[in-house]
């Protein structure tokens, strides 16, 4: 689960960690009382959206009063924000953030995940702050540097103060970095992240380490022992069909194709959305069913994939383990005469009880497609949605 | 022969009387696995589907000889199970759960460091050798007695990848799903070298998914050390970047954990690439001769 910047930033805050005074604001009118609350002065109007790259695509201005705060809050309120990130559509931007502005002297980037290979919480740090990590992986790896915790004794002061001097900072300065660090490193563990990343973390003129934007991924599997931070989830920022799959267990990701799949298993759904592609055809989703779906989730996951107006054809594989192909098969027919099925539907089932199954399809009278292999059933949805 | 279990593999589970620990027990039972206790604290003493019940994975090894067992404990409590089997010295666990927190798993990884046991998992379907023993969650049917090992991050994509194996007569030594979870215990290359040194392999499907670089490490290990020919495919080669595939290791990040790139370093390191689901026994059955 992501977590917006100014939520995010209250997270900091509750640790003592150096964040900018700032208001969340829906309005153009509040943008205005935000600015003249933070001096009438200097500020910042930052869209909040979940998706990188704001800046570049005109969702961070800068006002020198509270009158030009309140035209960006009305240019940037409501516009579809295109970043790389949010795909062409864009995302249409509900909120800003109006922030004090600071007296910026040097940027910095850093960041905490999980590295899985070392097993380890990776704190990666680099002189190229404002810059997108990646691009420096790729131009300059040198510029990256890493220290690795190990959980079960959790972070040392020195791996800290090393990062801090191998930035360059001076000493007294590395230490209020490492301090920094060890706040962060806090939250991380108390909060269940999965990912914290500071970028850019800026030194002022002052000679203060200030969290200039910050981003905070809560691990979806923690959120059980987390019900406070489990309300900062922002039902705005997901797609309604992600979101109602969730609440039947459906795990679901909307893409752009047109062959609505269903499947049990998040490797075969891959695998199907995979083989799709291979005979010249485009998934419309991903759609995992799990493994011990009834025949109310298979209704339920029918209706979202009718519900999507570009799906053109079904592909149904499923490999009954758990499972049962008849239950399925059960499920399947209940849905399609319950929906009055409008698009070409091509099931592949296999697995325990699969004769039942498909003698159930079979005498069920729908238009329905069998097909026996992953090949044979890809090729026919191919066909059938063109 | 086989990896990991056979049949003088004695098996406790742990969560044994909730409705999928119940269920599957029975099916393994079933099979001819020895089942020989639950764990269940507060129920020690009792009985259920016929097996005694212990309040500890201690007690339940002392009392029974059992070397393995089977987690179906619910995620807030699952990584304390896993420790429990752990610091009971077991040569085996398998946590079937699904949706750990990944710092749970990272203590547990911590807390596993210099002990004996293996773990395989979390969240995967179990370990299976066909005609000795099922652990695990994977419908028996589909399998046969034979020598190629099969390896998957994924549940289902294994099956399928089983059943064109048996649809062709090709049987299955062992098969093991390592779980499609970010963090895990036993990873490709541990089943990759317990495959190369079991004689009755001959070789090995080893299927992979997007997300993390244990298919670009299982593929230098294998340039390296491996002899027995192994073909692979990667699942999520069409995902889109950014997005969690279902499984929670299942993402592209910043570029890394690609389809491609995983394909590409399996095939330099001679692995042979069925670039579709579909094609993985045939290419076992070319492999064979």
């Amino acid at each position: 689960m992501n977590l917006h910047e100014y939520q995010s930033k209250e997270l900091l805050a509750t640790y003592g960690l150096p964040v900018l005074p700032g208001y969340c604001c829906y309005t153009p009118g509040e943008v205005e009382a935000a600015a003249d609350l933070l001096g009438g002065g200097i500020c910042v109007v930052k869209a909040q959206v979940h998706a990188g790259g704001r800046g570049k695509a005109g969702g961070v201005k800068l006002a020198r009063s509270s009158s030009e705060a309140r035209e960006h809050g009305e240019a940037i309120l409501g516009m579809k924000l295109v970043t790389p990130q949010t795909g062409k559509q864009g995302k249409l931007v509900r909120k800003v953030y109006v922030e004090a502005g600071c007296n910026i002297d040097k940027e910095f980037y850093l960041s905490m995940l999980v590295d899985r290979a070392a097993k380890r919480i990776a704190i990666v740090a680099s002189t190229e702050g404002g810059m997108e990590i990646e691009v420096v992986a790729e131009k300059s790896p040198e510029k990256i540097l890493t220290q690795l915790v190990d959980p079960s004794v959790g972070l040392q002061n020195f791996q800290g103060l090393q990062l801090g001097i191998k930035l360059g900072l001076p000493a007294n300065l590395a230490r209020d970095f490492a301090e920094l660090v060890e706040g962060l490193y806090d939250v991380f563990m108390e909060s269940d992240l999965s990912l914290l990343e500071i970028n850019p973390l800026v030194l002022t003129k002052e000679g203060e380490f200030v969290l200039l934007d910050a981003k905070c991924s809560i691990d979806n599997n923690a959120l059980f022992r987390h019900p406070d931070l489990r309300e900062y989830q922002d039902y705005d920022e997901m797609d309604p069909r992600d979101l109602r799959a969730g609440k039947y267990g459906l795990s679901y990701v909307g893409l752009e194709g047109n062959i609505g799949c269903m499947v049990n298993g998040a490797g075969l759904a891959m695998g199907t959305m995979d083989i799709i592609k291979e005979f010249g055809g485009e998934p419309a989703n991903f759609l995992d069913v799990g493994g011990g779906a009834s025949k109310e989730t298979v209704t339920e996951a029918f209706k979202i994939l009718l519900g999507d107006s570009n799906v053109k054809a079904i592909l149904v594989n499923i490999f009954g383990g758990i499972m049962k192909c008849d239950v399925i098969a059960g499920g399947i027919i209940e849905a399609a005469k319950e929906l009055s099925l409008s698009v070409p539907l091509v099931v592949r089932l296999q697995g325990t009880n699969v004769e039942e199954g498909r003698k159930m399809l079979a005498a069920s009278g729908l238009n329905i497609q069998p097909a026996d292999t992953m090949a044979d059933a890809a090729q026919k949805a191919v066909k059938a949605a063109q | 022969m086989s990896i990991f279990v056979n049949k003088n593999t004695k098996v406790m589970t742990q969560g044994m009387t909730g409705k999928s620990g119940s269920f599957h027990t029975e099916k393994c039972l079933e099979y001819g696995t020895q089942m020989v206790a639950g764990v269940g604290p507060g129920k020690g003493g009792k009985e259920h589907l016929g097996i005694p019940l212990y309040d500890t994975v201690q007690d339940a090894k002392e009392k029974t000889g059992a070397n393995a067992s089977i987690i179906y404990v619910p995620p807030p409590f699952a990584a304390d199970a896993i420790m429990e089997a752990v610091e009971a010295e077991l040569d085996l666990v398998i946590c079937i759960t699904e949706g750990i927190p990944v710092l749970d798993m990272l203590k547990v990884n911590a807390f596993m460091k210099g002990r004996k046991t293996r773990l395989i998992g979390p969240n995967c379907p179990g370990v299976i050798t066909p005609g000795e023993a099922k652990l695990g969650i994977m419908p028996a049917q589909i399998h046969k007695p034979g020598n190629v090992g099969v390896v998957s991050r994924s549940g289902t994509l294994t099956y399928e990848a089983v059943f064109q194996l048996t649809e062709l007569g090709i049987g299955q030594s062992t098969c093991v799903g390592i779980g499609g979870d970010p963090l895990n215990g036993t990873n490709f290359i541990d089943c990759l070298s317990a495959f190369e040194a079991d004689p009755d392999t001959h070789a090995v499907v080893m299927i992979g998914e997007i997300g993390g670089s244990a298919e670009e490490e299982a593929a230098a290990w294998i340039k390296e050390n491996m002899k027995k020919p192994v073909v692979s495919f990667i699942a999520g080669a069409t995902a889109p970047a950014g997005r969690t595939m279902g499984h929670a290791g299942a993402i592209v990040s910043g570029g890394k954990g690609t389809a491609e790139g995983k394909f590409e370093a399996l095939k330099d390191a001679g692995v042979i690439i069925s670039r579709s689901p579909s094609t993985l026994g045939e290419k076992i059955k070319e492999v064979l001769g």
